[in-house]
């Protein structure tokens, strides 16, 4: 089939709502035939979350952890949200924030691109670096400091510990997933950074379509470019993540998932992230494996957003 | 001449939690080679066969040897030589 020939009805109207916060969610699934034409009769359906109006997946689990921390008093008039992120869910965080009139502050790595860290201050939201050596741990280490210092002062969200964060997929990219793809879904491929996306939207599949084979993928080394996603056998192991809840786990080169990305935008038009396309890559393997396969992915954000500077261009003021 | 290397955090289950590793060296390859020497398996995770992995930055002193000699840029005692995950694409954290 060729994309032109697509019978989808594409007249239904624009959604209209009052808040931002409102828009997250609903993403389109795209399937990606390039890939499938390498397949025996698979299809390969790419979820895309960077179809949120933060950019990313990561809207979902921020605007789910406000909303029940304002809901049950944990977060107060006066207050500010604070949480380490090395980037999309300090997007979302400022987004929401600046929709909701609450003060953002996040503690991010100093290797996050310089682009990255403009798009949170545009929001409005106060930035905080830890040291680049460190990663995402020195970051979460850092937040956790500064937290205990005031810890009148902040609400510490935590991503990594907030079971609103699986919630929101539980929620919403479940639903939506079982709603778009249905009983022949077979496989599902989700990375794994603090979880959120995999824990809810795995529990949700396997309750609901309980013939899914849901696979969880991280990168294959500790040291990698994969950003979002965690190494788990060399990371402080995040509180919701039980590793017990996906079927099966699987390993994805840095690599493999850079080239991924760069051969779906030129293929597809689909211009994703490194870790969109690590989980292309994933998908790919299993539609390979499987024939007939009905496996589903998503792209966690779009490949612009790590786009950095060059040398000549260091001295820019993003 | 000695020079530092800097060990960033995920690579230091290789180098025994060491955080700096001191080498006797006059280039980045020889820096590596003999990282790798004291610590086998080490290259693999920091070079591939074309030179310094796409995902990994590598500084010399406080410049990106990208943008320096790649792999034969030259050293002087006391440099400080930094692994560091680009995990965004790399802005310089040096700076």
């Amino acid at each position: 089939m060729h994309p032109s020939q697509d019978s989808e009805d594409f007249s239904q109207p624009g959604r209209r709502y009052t808040s931002v916060i409102h828009a997250v969610g609903n993403t389109p699934v795209v399937r990606l035939l390039p890939l499938e034409r390498e397949t025996d009769g698979s299809h390969i359906y790419l979820k895309l979350e960077y179809a949120n109006p933060g950019g990313s997946v990561k809207d979902r689990a921020a605007r789910q952890m406000v909303l029940d921390a304002l809901a049950d008093g944990r977060l107060r008039p006066g207050m500010t949200l604070i949480d380490s992120t090395s980037g999309n869910t300090g997007v979302a965080y400022a987004m929401i924030g600046a929709a909701l009139g609450i003060p953002v502050a996040l503690v991010m790595p100093a290797n996050v691109s310089a682009p990255r860290q403009a798009i949170v201050r545009a929001y409005g939201a106060e930035l905080i670096l830890s040291d680049p050596m460190h990663g995402s741990d020195g970051a979460i280490e850092h937040c956790q400091d500064i937290v205990a210092a005031a810890p009148e002062r902040y609400f510490y969200c935590d991503q990594y510990t907030n079971p609103s964060n699986p919630k929101a997929h539980w929620l919403s990219t479940g639903p939506e997933i079982h709603a778009q793809i249905g009983a022949e879904l077979t496989h599902v491929v989700l990375g794994i950074g603090t979880s959120g996306t995999c824990m809810g939207t795995t529990r949700y599949l396997r309750q609901h379509l309980p013939r899914v084979r849901c696979l969880a993928l991280q990168p294959s080394e500790a040291l990698h470019g994969l950003e979002g996603l965690k190494h788990m056998a060399s990371s402080l192991k995040p509180a919701i993540y039980d590793e017990g809840v996906p079927h099966q786990h699987i390993a994805v080169d840095t690599e493999r998932g850079w080239d991924m990305a760069d051969r779906i935008a030129r293929e597809t038009g689909l211009h994703v992230g490194h870790s969109s396309g690590a989980n292309i890559e994933g998908a790919f393997q299993v539609a390979k494996a499987h024939p007939n396969a009905r496996v589903l992915t998503i792209a966690c954000d779009r490949g612009d957003r790590y786009f950095a500077p060059m040398r000549w261009e260091r001295d820019y003021t993003w | 001449m000695s020079v530092t290397i800097k060990i960033p955090t995920p690579l230091r289950t290789l180098t025994a939690g060491a955080d700096e590793v001191s080498v006797e060296a006059s280039t980045i390859r020889a820096a590596i080679d003999a990282l790798e020497t004291q610590y086998p398996g080490i290259k693999d995770r920091i070079c591939d066969e074309k030179g310094i992995r796409r995902f990994v930055n590598v500084f010399a002193n406080e410049e990106d040897i990208r943008f320096l000699n790649s792999l034969d840029t030259e050293l002087s005692d006391k440099d400080v030589v930094s692994i560091v995950p680009a995990i965004a694409g790399g802005s310089d954290p040096l700076r």
